[in-house]
């Protein structure tokens, strides 16, 4: 009796330890409508109007290569002015903001990001007239087959 | 003539010890599309910060002693094939080195300095740096004479049984390679392309930190970074690694 | 702190050329902790700008989201040659700087 009740004790406690870890990698999307509506100044962005290249599944959430082409004449009367990358299930959502210019010649950039698990994708983009567009697209994340916690 | 049949001889008995599977591929060969090429890139393998900060060493003193290139010149010449033949052994320590431990050799016997840390961005540079100066050139070491008994130990050990998962190296690098693990790739477990940037450390790392990284992964007790064991391993997997090519930084997973 | 940026060897004036940079840095989130289970503070590069020959072209305010060795490529305009100039700073105040020259003929 003594004896189940320190192991149920030790369950518990083994249980809350290992929470966080569970919690981190489980962690829901968020809602980001907020933020996207909050780096959007309020407006509504028009959907599309660009092109997103992230492989559709991505061997490693720690380095997913990004290419992000928006649609612009990228003149100095209109061109793109930010790019904003949002990644929903991130636990900080907020990935990045690349400012261009009509000096950028082409509104395009390629990075790597990390992606907390398969998730949803956004990336808006601010153009020189006020407007706004948003692109989507899902990334489904895959794990390595092998534990390391080496080193 | 004798001399020749001598060597073609030694080739063959040495083909047979370390045969391994056939034909052999770099560990690249294994890796998705993206990280293939981004390990062809010089500029993006993120590696290859780690080769820049090695070049800028190459030339810096880290004791009383002279700097590396005091005494070496320019790496692209002096150090040209050198990383291929390592693991080697060493007259003057009296046993088989690799290529960080020689490297360590010198800056604590003739720069006068502090040895520097295993996984250490100093000596993974150096090493890195150096390693890239053999990119292109067949991996070549010697496993007779008196690096015989450490190639011995090594080829005992990529066959044993290890951890709680009882599994030995050549469970999955000789008889399951090219199969999918998950959503991985078994490679062959050439160690041709390393130090390598692996995104799973998301830094580069060197081939003993991936070998003690086989060793969690089957949860053995892991060995010590320079313990004999890790470096007669080493030695076997090059000596197994015959006529493929270096390529470091490799990029990883 | 260690970083490079390239640009193509040569580019005709009014040409588009991409620009390359890449940074050694952990960008370390501050949600992973080390071996004695001990978090790790967040630390990572949060601001980066592009200048060639003096002018601003690029910027970017980047953040735990980014990949460890952050890797980022964009394109400029050529108009002048001159140098071409990337300045990053982190979190904790620390700068970076990576330059090259850009041949406009």
């Amino acid at each position: 009796m003594r004896r189940r009740r320190f192991l149920a004790a030790s369950g518990v406690a083994l249980a809350s330890q290992a929470l966080p870890v569970a919690a981190q990698r489980f962690q829901p999307a968020q809602d980001v409508g907020p933020l996207l509506e909050k780096l959007a100044g309020g407006k509504r962005p028009e959907p599309g109007g660009m092109k997103l290249e992230v492989p559709q599944i991505a061997e490693n959430g720690n380095s997913v290569p990004l290419r992000i082409a928006v649609e612009s004449p990228m003149t100095a009367t209109s061109y793109v002015s930010a790019i904003h990358v949002v990644a929903e299930r991130n636990p900080r959502p907020m990935v990045a903001t690349f400012r261009l210019g009509p000096h950028s010649g082409r509104a395009e950039i390629s990075t790597r990001i990390r992606l907390a698990g398969t998730q949803k994708l956004r990336v808006l983009a601010a153009m020189s007239d006020g407007h706004f567009r948003l692109g989507e697209v899902e990334v489904l994340v895959t794990s390595a087959a092998c534990l390391d916690e080496s080193l | 003539m004798s001399a020749r049949l001598a060597a073609a001889l030694a080739l063959g008995a040495l083909g047979a010890a370390a045969q391994g599977p056939q034909p052999p591929q770099g560990g690249s060969h294994f890796q998705s599309a993206d990280l293939r090429a981004l390990q062809a890139d010089d500029f993006a393998n993120p590696g290859m910060l780690w080769a820049a900060r090695g070049e800028a060493l190459w030339s810096q003193k880290r004791g009383e002693g002279p700097a590396c290139s005091s005494c070496h010149g320019e790496a692209s010449k002096s150090m040209r094939g050198v990383a291929a033949s390592y693991p080697k052994h060493s007259p003057a320590l009296g046993k088989v080195l690799n290529l960080e431990q020689r490297i360590n050799a010198c800056v604590t016997a003739n720069q006068k300095g502090p040895a520097l840390a295993w996984e250490s961005d100093e000596l993974l540079g150096l090493t890195t740096y150096v390693a890239r100066q053999s990119n292109g050139m067949p991996v070549e070491v010697s496993i007779d004479g008196p690096a015989a008994g450490a190639y011995e130990r090594g080829r005992t050990l990529y066959f044993e049984r290890q951890g709680q998962l009882n599994l030995a190296c050549n469970q999955c690098h000789d008889a399951n390679w090219g199969k999918t693990l998950l959503a991985e790739k078994i490679s062959q477990g050439h160690p041709v392309d390393w130090p390598a940037y692996r995104m799973e450390w998301q830094k580069l790392g060197s081939l003993q930190r991936r070998l003690r990284a086989c060793y969690f992964g089957v949860r053995a007790a892991l060995p010590d970074f320079g313990s004999p064991e890790l470096v007669a391993l080493e030695l076997y997997l090059a000596a197994r690694a015959r006529g493929l090519s270096a390529s470091v930084p490799g990029v990883r997973r | 702190m260690l970083g490079r940026v390239q640009v193509p060897p040569k580019v005709k004036r009014g040409e588009t050329f991409e620009v390359r940079v890449l940074i050694q840095h952990p960008m370390e989130t501050g949600f992973r902790r080390d071996i004695n289970g001990a978090v790790i503070p967040a630390h990572v590069v949060d601001r980066l700008v592009c200048r060639i020959a003096g002018r601003e072209v690029f910027s970017a305010e980047l953040g735990t989201g980014v990949a460890a060795n952050p890797y980022i490529a964009f394109f400029a305009r050529a108009e002048q040659g001159g140098p071409v100039e990337v300045e990053w700073s982190d979190d904790r105040g620390q700068k970076g700087r990576a330059v090259t020259t850009l041949d406009v003929g």
